[in-house]
């Protein structure tokens, strides 16, 4: 292994996490199935997808929590799946944050400090600064049941950063948050990221928090990715039917649909904000009965289906709160988009 | 505990029963310490003919009394350093996974406690005989520690569960290997339990007759040696200072026990 290490390429060119056709089986549930990935050292990086996926699965193999049953993992380079947790330089911020009950707020960030031989003073002054950079100065001498579930957080963030590991883990970092703080969390910890320039991987089931923070995002299900690239990417050119409905709320469109208006005979993606209303008869749309009506402020969010010639589809629509005005249950208009508006999507027709 | 501070007063004759129950379990054993000072030394008459310190002085002289103290003290030192030894593994073992049949082993571990002495005693005395192992003061060990590990797997079990999956995983992530794990984060979260469960094992072991019974040879327990000191009457009160020892070396570790786990959401004797 050594011997190996050696002889790779120099750290800066290889990527900090490489997946080569990595599988975890568990009898016969395949919860990870021959995944491929290479996340960039500095990156912001999402694993997204339901419960189940095989999300947090690729988190703990990073990790070392697990080893794979087929397939290598890299950090930096170096082939890892031999190596205990503790000598891969990653650290991890635990769903439930995991914190040491028995010890105070100091001593647990300070805790992988000690395991590696700091001596007492530097490892509270280092600790101390990581309190700092998480917001939570003064807060060492508690213990962690004193704290807000916002506050352990933190700490859980501070004790992994203050190891400076090469990649930080985050498991649902702020599954446990209320609305607000995790708002806040997330602008905080885009942030701390920057500054440190760490690679960030994180898992969350929340495609709106996964869209908002990472620079990349790799959305799963089945065990397997089903695809991986910019939020902006995922959200505008989902793959496949899957990604479009689990990313964002699109419509999707059947073959028949698309065939109609683009020609081709596939599977459409169309998002709500890309529909606009015309009055009923125009001629600009496809003739569709409101069913649905809800006000979110800025925009109102309207549920169509279009007529039985259109294949009686149930299409979503987000249309500025002003053209929605004066609108009521069961009227007719018509759903008005440019063919172009429509994702041609990879899935068999 | 009160769950009310007024109107909640109990009804005189309940007040009167509950005096009495107390009295009915607490007198004998005050007469027991009673009957240590007494000046009468063939049997016991009430009231005490007077009073004297004397019993306490023979007590001290008699060597037979002080060979079963101190076999007692040994027996139950060594079998609660062996309970703990072993209750720790079986509780770290048993929080650590769900497997198929975990509760049925569970359950088969709390069995010796749950069992009758006599049965565990009957069990043992015939394993020993079949596998032709000699009665000596390490079947005795054997024996006692069969109750004494439930009392530790008890406490520590319990404890392990709260401990178990992600500290364990933060203490590797955060570069502990596995000793350090055990000895900064395992150890001080079950360390009061484990001493709870020690102590209470060593009450167990320290008076108890009918295992030791079965599986001794020729060694006299102190609980052994006040049971044949009452059928021969000689110097009777000596028997009732060393009862005082043994209330005061059960009472005291099982208040220390109940002390240790009181702030914790564990209580020590559940499984008693």
């Amino acid at each position: 292994m050594t011997a190996s290490a050696s002889s790779a390429p120099p750290p800066a060119l290889s990527p900090a996490v490489t997946f080569e056709a990595v599988s975890r089986h568990y009898g016969a549930v395949r919860a990870v199935d021959g995944v491929d990935l290479a996340i960039a050292p500095g990156e912001f990086f999402a694993m997204l997808g339901p419960s189940g996926s095989g999300k947090t699965t690729c988190l703990r193999l990073i990790a070392g929590f697990e080893r794979p049953s087929a397939g290598h993992i890299r950090l930096f380079g170096e082939q890892v799946e031999d190596l205990p947790p503790y000598r891969r330089g990653v650290n991890t911020v635990f769903q439930d944050y995991a914190l040491f009950p028995h010890l105070d707020i100091l001593e647990n960030v300070g805790f992988g400090l000690k395991m590696r031989g700091v001596e007492a003073a530097e490892r509270r002054r280092a600790a101390a600064e990581a309190l700092e950079l998480v917001k939570l100065p003064g807060y060492g001498a508690r213990k962690p049941g004193q704290l807000s579930g916002g506050q352990r957080q933190r700490v859980a963030l501070a004790r992994a950063l203050v190891n400076k590991p090469k990649v930080l883990l985050l498991d649902e970092p702020l599954g446990a948050l209320d609305l607000k703080l995790r708002e806040q969390m997330q602008e905080e910890l885009k942030a701390i990221q920057k500054s440190l320039g760490v690679t960030f991987i994180f898992v969350t089931h929340d495609q709106g928090e996964a869209l908002s923070m990472a620079d990349r995002v790799a959305v799963f299900s089945e065990g397997k990715i089903r695809q991986i690239g910019a939020p902006e990417e995922i959200y505008n050119r989902p793959r496949t039917r899957f990604v479009a409905d689990f990313v964002g709320s699109s419509n999707l469109l059947p073959p028949d649909f698309v065939e109609k208006r683009l020609g081709a005979r596939r599977w459409g993606s169309l998002r709500p904000e890309q529909i606009a209303l015309r009055p009923a008869g125009s001629g600009e749309g496809a003739p569709a009965r409101i069913a649905s009506v809800s006000y979110l402020g800025a925009t109102t969010r309207l549920g169509l289906e279009t007529a039985p010639e259109e294949g009686a589809l149930r299409l979503h629509a987000a249309v500025p709160a002003a053209a929605a005005t004066g609108l009521a249950l069961g009227q007719m208009v018509e759903a008005a988009f440019a063919p172009e508006a429509i994702h041609l999507m990879e899935d068999a027709p | 505990m009160r769950s009310d501070k007024e109107g909640a007063r109990a009804p005189l004759g309940l007040k009167i029963a509950a005096g009495l129950g107390l009295a009915f379990l607490h007198l004998p054993i005050l007469l027991i310490f009673v009957y240590a000072f007494t000046t009468e030394e063939r049997s016991y008459q009430w009231p005490p003919p007077g009073f004297t310190l004397k019993w306490f002085g023979v007590a001290w002289g008699r060597a037979d009394l002080w060979e079963a103290l101190i076999l007692s003290l040994k027996v139950a030192s060594l079998a609660t350093l062996l309970a703990m030894l072993l209750g720790t593994l079986c509780a770290a073992a048993m929080s650590r996974t769900k497997f198929f049949g975990r509760e049925s082993i569970s359950l088969l571990i709390i069995l010796p406690i749950a069992l009758p002495g006599i049965v565990t005693g009957v069990a043992l005395r015939s394993a020993f005989n079949l596998a032709e192992i000699p009665f000596s003061f390490w079947t005795l060990i054997i024996g006692h520690a069969t109750f004494c590990v439930v009392m530790v797997y008890n406490n520590a079990v319990a404890r392990f569960r709260r401990l178990h999956g992600s500290l364990m995983e933060a203490a590797a992530d955060l570069g502990a290997d596995g000793f350090q794990a055990f000895r900064y984060v395992v150890l001080p979260n079950i360390g009061t339990a484990l001493l709870a469960g020690g102590m209470l094992a060593f009450a167990l072991s320290f008076d108890e007759v009918i295992v030791t019974t079965f599986t001794a040879g020729q060694q006299q327990t102190l609980p052994i040696w006040m049971l044949e000191e009452l059928v021969r009457p000689r110097q009777r009160p000596v028997t009732n200072v060393a009862a005082m020892v043994v209330a005061l070396a059960t009472f005291l570790p099982i208040l220390l026990a109940y002390r240790l786990t009181r702030d914790g959401d564990q209580t020590a004797g559940a499984g008693k």
